[in-house]
């Protein structure tokens, strides 16, 4: 049971952080505190996908394989798939960032403008201003 | 130029969004006609491939030439063909009404208005025309960012409900993605003909049934189905009335295209239907919303909240077509799809020519409409006709289908949901046009007033024209439904 979960430890943070953006989404009043949740959310994604690239034996970024730098050695290596961890679930989270940073400004432009008009980020504050 | 209509649906309004800031700096006035100009060039597009599709079938565009399942892949077939038309036509269409109302709900944001509008265009014709799952995230939340955009500028109230709707349209998307990421892991693919292919043999993987489930949850809560549709009333009864007629027409009906196209092309039928119970808890779910919205609705003081609540019922005759999977109700959720943008853009023009005049929109301020603007008026009754169902209009031959579907597999109470909602629908509008046939000023009632004198102000042409051209269209589609079904949507059926 234990060598399961430590065999696997990125995968169960990875669940541990979801939910810790889950409440913070959820349970917080601020609405600040309720980005940083969604944003630990979304995190936590970047971090799934990044484990699932992971390939045992070894294999590591193709950029590291030839330290020396001629190009004969890098580009053969290159070639051994079993060498180099697994490139496209890096490439989508590359994209994803973008997307949630893009996420971020949204929901952060969106608070500035709740706070300029009623002054408080608190949501139980604003819901009863707005009555 | 014709083979590369595909991908300048696309692209053409992404590139003028971007241009659009530039065209406002030269002069702000210039950005109304550069948005119609726009559209009106995609809408072109999207009718060249809508063309060439029903005469030489499936079009496949490998942008850059990189062969799928390496490469993105644009698939149009017949569903997505329709929906590009539907798209760019609605998009259209609500571009040449925006612009009284933009000037006069937001005078100084007119630039960025159009630029986010733009880009909204572009984020629902990229997720109608992919054929790569992570290529409609992509899209996804670029429709849904610049969704968030138009909303927060709305009236009283509306950054907050955008803020709701944030959060939980990420939670949304991060759902679909976590999808994506359990597909990728089993399959290697992202492609979604190549998914198609690789899933079968893996059927009785568990990660398949997560990966299916994180979908549906996600998806639902972008379609705002029932109990995830909390951020919807909210969000578009406080968006400015040109960013809800745009949004509320198109993001839900979007949403619900994504879950046929996973449900019948990513995976396929007897997945969706017989290995997992799905169908069987969206009949449900489908149910419950039309009930739901139907009741909700009738308790709305507020015109554009109660057209909300109807959203959340039409997403239940939807979901519930799906559910009841059988070709003849699928039939009836894809015309469904098609009559409900289009009806529920009458709706929200005629909420938006409303607010205009009356600064709000509330039911009361229906009063004495009949007289004082009779077009808009009679486009509003025939909307409203479309929607409770009555025979020639387009409402009807949907929900005629669904009832159908919906009999021949025996599930009675979705037959009894789809005539209620229609009952409730007939209370929800024949009591406007009882207020619009009020004449007489409150005065009268205390027997000391005089016959007022109702003027015609009729609304300006540019939200009139479209209003009207809407409630046409209502009309065509429902007398030439038969057509539409032989040429298009019987090939958009998925075979069960």
């Amino acid at each position: 049971m234990l060598e399961f979960i430590v065999s696997k430890y990125n995968f169960w943070i990875y669940i541990i952080l979801m939910m810790i953006g889950f409440y913070a989404m959820i349970a917080k009043r601020n609405l600040v505190k309720k980005i940083i949740g969604m944003n630990i959310f979304q995190t936590a994604i970047i971090l799934f996908f990044i484990s699932t690239a992971y390939k045992t034996g070894g294999a590591t970024l193709p950029i590291l394989l030839d330290p020396h730098g001629h190009g004969h050695g890098a580009a053969e290596s290159a070639v051994a798939v079993s060498q180099y961890i697994n490139p496209l679930p890096h490439v989508l989270m590359l994209t994803a960032i973008v997307v949630m940073v893009a996420t971020l400004g949204v929901a952060l432009a969106i608070v500035i403008m709740i706070y300029r008009k009623y002054g408080t980020l608190n949501e139980d504050e604003i819901i009863k201003a707005m009555k | 130029m014709m083979e590369q209509a595909p991908v300048l649906v696309v692209v053409i309004p992404l590139m003028c969004a971007l241009l659009s800031p530039l065209v406002g700096w030269i002069k702000k006035e210039y950005c109304y006609p550069w948005a119609m100009l726009t559209l009106a060039a995609s809408t072109v597009c999207a009718v060249i491939t809508l063309n060439t599709v029903i005469h030489n079938g499936v079009i496949h565009y490998y942008l850059g030439s990189w062969l799928p399942p390496w490469g993105i892949e644009y698939v149009v077939d017949h569903l997505n063909a329709m929906m590009l038309v539907l798209i760019s036509g609605t998009a259209l269409l609500v571009a040449v009404y925006s612009k009284k109302s933009v000037e006069q709900e937001l005078p100084d944001k007119v630039v960025y208005f159009y630029t986010v509008f733009l880009l909204q265009v572009t984020g629902f014709l990229g997720i109608v025309i992919t054929g790569d799952v992570f290529n409609l995230y992509v899209f996804l939340e670029i429709a849904s960012l610049a969704g968030y955009a138009l909303i927060a500028i709305g009236e009283e109230g509306a950054p907050l409900a955008s803020f709701r709707y944030v959060v939980l349209g990420t939670v949304g998307a991060c759902f679909y993605l976590l999808a994506i990421g359990y597909l990728y892991v089993v399959t290697g693919s992202l492609n979604m003909a190549d998914l198609a292919k690789l899933l079968p043999a893996l059927y009785g993987s568990k990660v398949i049934l997560v990966a299916f489930a994180f979908f549906l949850v996600g998806i639902a809560l972008k379609m705002a189905l029932f109990p995830l549709h909390i951020w919807l009333p909210d969000a578009y009864t406080k968006a400015p009335s040109t960013a809800s007629a745009l949004l509320a027409p198109l993001m839900t009906k979007v949403a619900i295209y994504v879950m046929l196209r996973i449900m019948f092309t990513v995976f396929q039928p007897s997945f969706s239907i017989e290995i997992l119970p799905v169908t069987k808890i969206l009949l449900w779910v489908g149910i419950i919303a039309i009930f739901s919205g139907a009741i909700m609705a009738l308790a709305q003081v507020d015109f554009k909240r109660m057209l909300c609540y109807i959203i959340v019922a039409e997403v239940g005759y939807m979901v519930g077509g799906v559910g009841v999977a059988n070709a003849v109700a699928i039939k009836g959720t894809i015309l469904h799809i098609l009559n409900d943008v289009v009806m529920t853009v009458g709706l929200f023009t005629v909420a938006g020519i409303i607010t205009y005049k009356m600064k709000h929109h509330n039911l009361t301020d229906f009063k004495a409409m009949f007289k004082k603007m009779p077009f808009t008026m009679a486009a509003f009754v025939i909307v409203a006709l479309s929607i409770i169902g009555v025979p020639p209009l387009c409402g009807f031959f949907s929900k005629w289908y669904l009832i159908q579907g919906a009999a021949m597999a025996g599930n009675w109470v979705f037959v009894v949901a789809l005539l209620f909602s229609s009952l409730v629908n007939i209370i929800l509008f024949f009591r406007i046009f009882e207020v619009g046939y009020e004449f007489h000023s409150s005065a009268d009632a205390h027997g000391h007033g005089h016959e007022e004198a109702v003027v015609i102000e009729e609304a300006p042409l540019s939200m009139l024209i479209p209003t009207m051209m809407i409630a046409l269209f209502i009309i065509l589609i429902g007398l030439y439904n038969q057509p539409i079904l032989i040429n298009i949507i019987q090939f958009a059926v998925p075979k069960l």
